[in-house]
C-alpha cells in the first residue's frame, strides 16, 4: 500500500521551503509530487511600478546567493537594448564579483550537503572557508551577500589595486584549503555509499528533460554559458567541467571542481585587469525585446525584457536554473530509498526563492 | 512557580532552541542566519542550538514576506512550539515586507500573522545584528513565565485560511 509522506516544507537539510510529496511503498519512494508557490513574491511585476534603474536592486533580490549574477543579465539586457559599450573594466570587475559569488554559492552548497550526511564538521569546514569569500565581498563591495555593485552602464565600485592584490592571495588560500578537505570528500566511504550510483541522470534524460548547470554537466553534456563569451568570459581561456556518470557523485564532483576552476578564472581576471572607465553614459529609454543568458552556480540562467521607450519596462521574464532542474528531480527520485531524499534534492543545488520569484 | 519550572526556566535562557522558518526571503537572509552556526560566529558556544523541530524550539526566527501560502505554515510552527516561546522577524522583508511590499503575492510583514518580539532590520541583516536579536530576545523570554497565558493573536487569516483550504483545486500536478 502506497503512503504519502510529506517532506517539507520546513525541513532540517534545506534552509529554504522545497514541498515534496512523496508516495512511498515501504522505504522506497515510487513517485513525487512537487508543491512550489510557498517563496512567490510577483516581482517581475513589479516592473510595472519601479524604473529601470531601480530594477537591478529588484533582481538582485531574486535570490540572495548568486545577487551579483541576476543584476548583471539584466543589464546586460538593458545594455543591449541601448546599446550602451560597457567599458572593458567594469565587464572584468563584474565577473570577478560574479566568479566570487559562484564560490561562495559552491561552498555553503558543500557545506549543506555534509549536512545532510550528518559530516557535521565538513559543514563547518566549507562555511569556514566560505566565509574567507564573505570577507572579500564584504571589503569590496560594503556588503556581505547582496552586494549591489551593478548598474546599468557597469559598476558602482572600483577595486584598488591593494584589494586586487588581497583576492589573488584569497584565491591561494582558498585553493591550500580546498586541498585539505578534498581527500575527506574524496575517500571518505559514507559519502560514497550515499552518493555513487544514487539518482542517476542518463545523458538523454539530462538533455530531453532540460537540465541545466552542473546537474546537465554531471550527466556528460559539456554546456556552459560561460563558453558564449558574454562579460569578461571572452578574454579568458577554461571549459566546462564535465563528469560522465550522472549521478549525486559526479554531481558534487562537478562542483567541487568548479571551485577550482573559479579559483583559476579570478586569478586570470585579476592578472590581466586593463584601466579605464568604470560605467559608461547612460541616456534616453530602451525600446524593443531581448533576452540574455548566463551561467549561474547552478546552470542557465535567462532574462527576457520587452520595453517600448516608457520610464517602465513592459515585461521582465526571468528563467532560473532551478527551475529547469525540477523536472529532472522527479525522474531521480523514484525507486530511492527515503533516506536518500534529502542528498538527491540537494545534489540538484535547488534555491526555491530562484524557481518561484 | 515550581522548583523544577525555576530550574527549567533559568536554563532556557543559558541554552534557547531555535527555530528557523524560511518565509517568502530571497536566501540572503536565510544563510546569514545560518552563518551565525558556523566557526567565524559560532553561536553555539552560547549555548543557542538550531534545530528543525518546533516542538523543541524557544525561539522561531522568521526570514522573509509573508504570502497568503506559507501564512497558514508559519501559524502551524507558531502554534506547534511551547510557551513561553519569543519570535525574530530577520530582514527588511520580515520587517515590513521589504523591497517586495507592493508585489501582488506579498502580505507583508511577519506581525501580519503572528506577534513578533524583535525585529532585526539589513537587507540582509548581518550576523552579528541577528545575534544580537537573539540576545534581545532572550531579554523579553526572561519575563514570560510559563503560566503566563497565550497572548491573542493578531492576524487576519480568514482570507488565508480560504485560500490554502482550496489549494487542491488549483493543483495541477496530483
Ligand atoms: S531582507 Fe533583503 S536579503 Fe533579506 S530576504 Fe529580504 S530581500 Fe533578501
Amino acid at each position: 500500500m502506497a503512503t504519502i509522506v510529506p517532506f517539507g516544507p520546513q525541513h532540517p537539510v534545506l534552509p529554504e521551503p522545497l514541498h515534496l510529496r512523496l508516495v512511498l511503498e515501504d522505504e522506497i519512494v515510487k513517485e513525487a509530487l512537487p508543491t512550489l508557490g510557498y517563496v512567490h513574491r510577483g516581482l517581475e511585476t513589479l516592473a510595472s511600478i519601479r524604473d529601470m534603474d531601480q530594477m537591478v536592486q529588484i533582481v538582485e533580490r531574486v535570490c540572495g546567493i548568486c545577487s551579483c549574477i541576476h543584476a548583471h543579465t539584466y543589464c546586460m539586457c538593458i545594455e543591449g537594448l541601448m546599446g550602451i559599450e560597457v567599458p572593458k573594466r567594469a565587464d572584468y570587475l563584474r565577473v570577478i564579483w560574479s566568479e566570487l559569488h559562484r564560490m561562495h554559492s559552491h561552498l555553503l552548497w558543500l557545506g549543506l550537503l555534509a549536512d545532510a550526511f550528518g559530516m557535521e564538521s565538513m559543514f563547518m569546514h566549507a562555511w569556514r572557508i566560505r566565509e574567507r569569500v564573505m570577507d572579500v565581498l564584504e571589503a569590496t563591495a560594503g556588503n556581505r551577500v547582496i552586494i549591489s555593485v551593478n548598474k546599468i552602464g557597469g559598476v558602482r565600485r572600483d577595486m584598488s589595486p591593494d584589494q586586487l592584490r588581497w583576492v589573488l592571495q584569497v584565491a591561494d588560500e582558498l585553493e591550500k584549503e580546498l586541498d585539505l578537505i578534498k581527500p575527506v570528500l574524496t575517500n571518505d566511504y559514507s559519502v560514497k555509499k550515499r552518493t555513487v550510483g544514487v539518482g542517476v541522470l542518463t545523458y538523454q534524460q539530462a538533455y530531453e528533460l532540460g537540465a541545466a548547470g552542473p546537474q546537465l554537466r554531471g550527466s556528460g553534456v559539456a554546456q556552459d554559458i560561460r563558453m558564449t563569451g558574454y562579460g569578461a568570459y571572452k578574454y579568458i581561456d577554461f571549459a566546462p567541467v564535465v563528469e560522465k556518470d550522472g549521478d549525486s557523485w559526479a554531481r558534487t564532483m562537478v562542483r567541487f571542481r568548479e571551485l577550482y576552476q573559479s579559483i583559476d578564472i579570478v586569478r586570470q581576471l585579476v592578472s590581466s585587469i586593463p584601466d579605464g572607465e568604470l560605467a559608461a553614459k547612460v541616456k534616453g529609454k530602451p525600446m524593443g525585446e531581448i533576452a540574455c543568458r548566463s551561467e549561474q552556480p547552478r546552470g542557465e540562467l535567462m532574462y527576457y525584457v520587452k520595453a517600448t521607450g516608457d520610464k517602465y519596462l513592459d515585461r521582465v521574464r526571468i528563467r532560473t536554473p532551478t527551475f529547469a532542474n525540477v523536472p529532472p528531480l522527479l525522474v531521480m527520485l523514484p525507486g530511492c530509498e527515503m533516506a536518500d531524499v534529502p542528498i538527491i534534492a540537494l545534489s540538484i543545488d535547488p534555491c526555491i526563492s530562484c524557481t518561484e520569484r | 512557580m515550581g522548583f523544577f519550572q525555576e530550574l527549567l526556566h533559568k536554563s532556557r535562557m543559558k541554552s534557547p532552541w531555535l527555530i528557523h522558518f524560511d518565509c517568502g526571503s530571497c536566501n540572503g537572509c536565510d544563510i546569514e542566519v545560518l552563518a551565525c552556526l558556523t566557526p567565524v560566529y559560532d553561536v553555539e558556544r552560547f549555548g543557542v542550538l538550531n534545530i528543525g523541530n518546533p516542538k523543541h524550539a524557544d525561539i522561531l526566527v522568521v526570514s522573509g514576506t509573508v504570502n497568503p501560502r506559507n501564512a497558514k505554515v508559519l501559524k502551524n510552527i507558531y502554534d506547534q512550539m511551547p510557551e513561553p516561546k519569543a519570535v525574530i522577524a530577520i530582514g527588511a522583508c520580515g520587517t515590513s515586507g521589504g523591497v517586495f511590499r507592493e508585489a501582488y503575492n506579498v502580505l507583508g510583514g511577519v506581525d501580519k500573522v503572528i506577534p513578533v518580539d524583535v525585529y532585526v532590520p539589513g537587507c540582509p541583516s548581518k550576523p552579528e545584528a541577528i545575534i544580537d536579536g537573539v540576545v534581545l530576545a532572550l531579554e523579553k523570554l526572561k519575563v514570560r513565565k510559563p503560566e503566563k497565558d497565550t497572548e491573542p493573536l493578531v492576524a487576519d487569516l480568514k482570507k488565508a485560511r480560504e485560500f490554502y483550504e482550496n489549494r487542491e483545486e488549483r493543483q495541477v500536478t496530483g
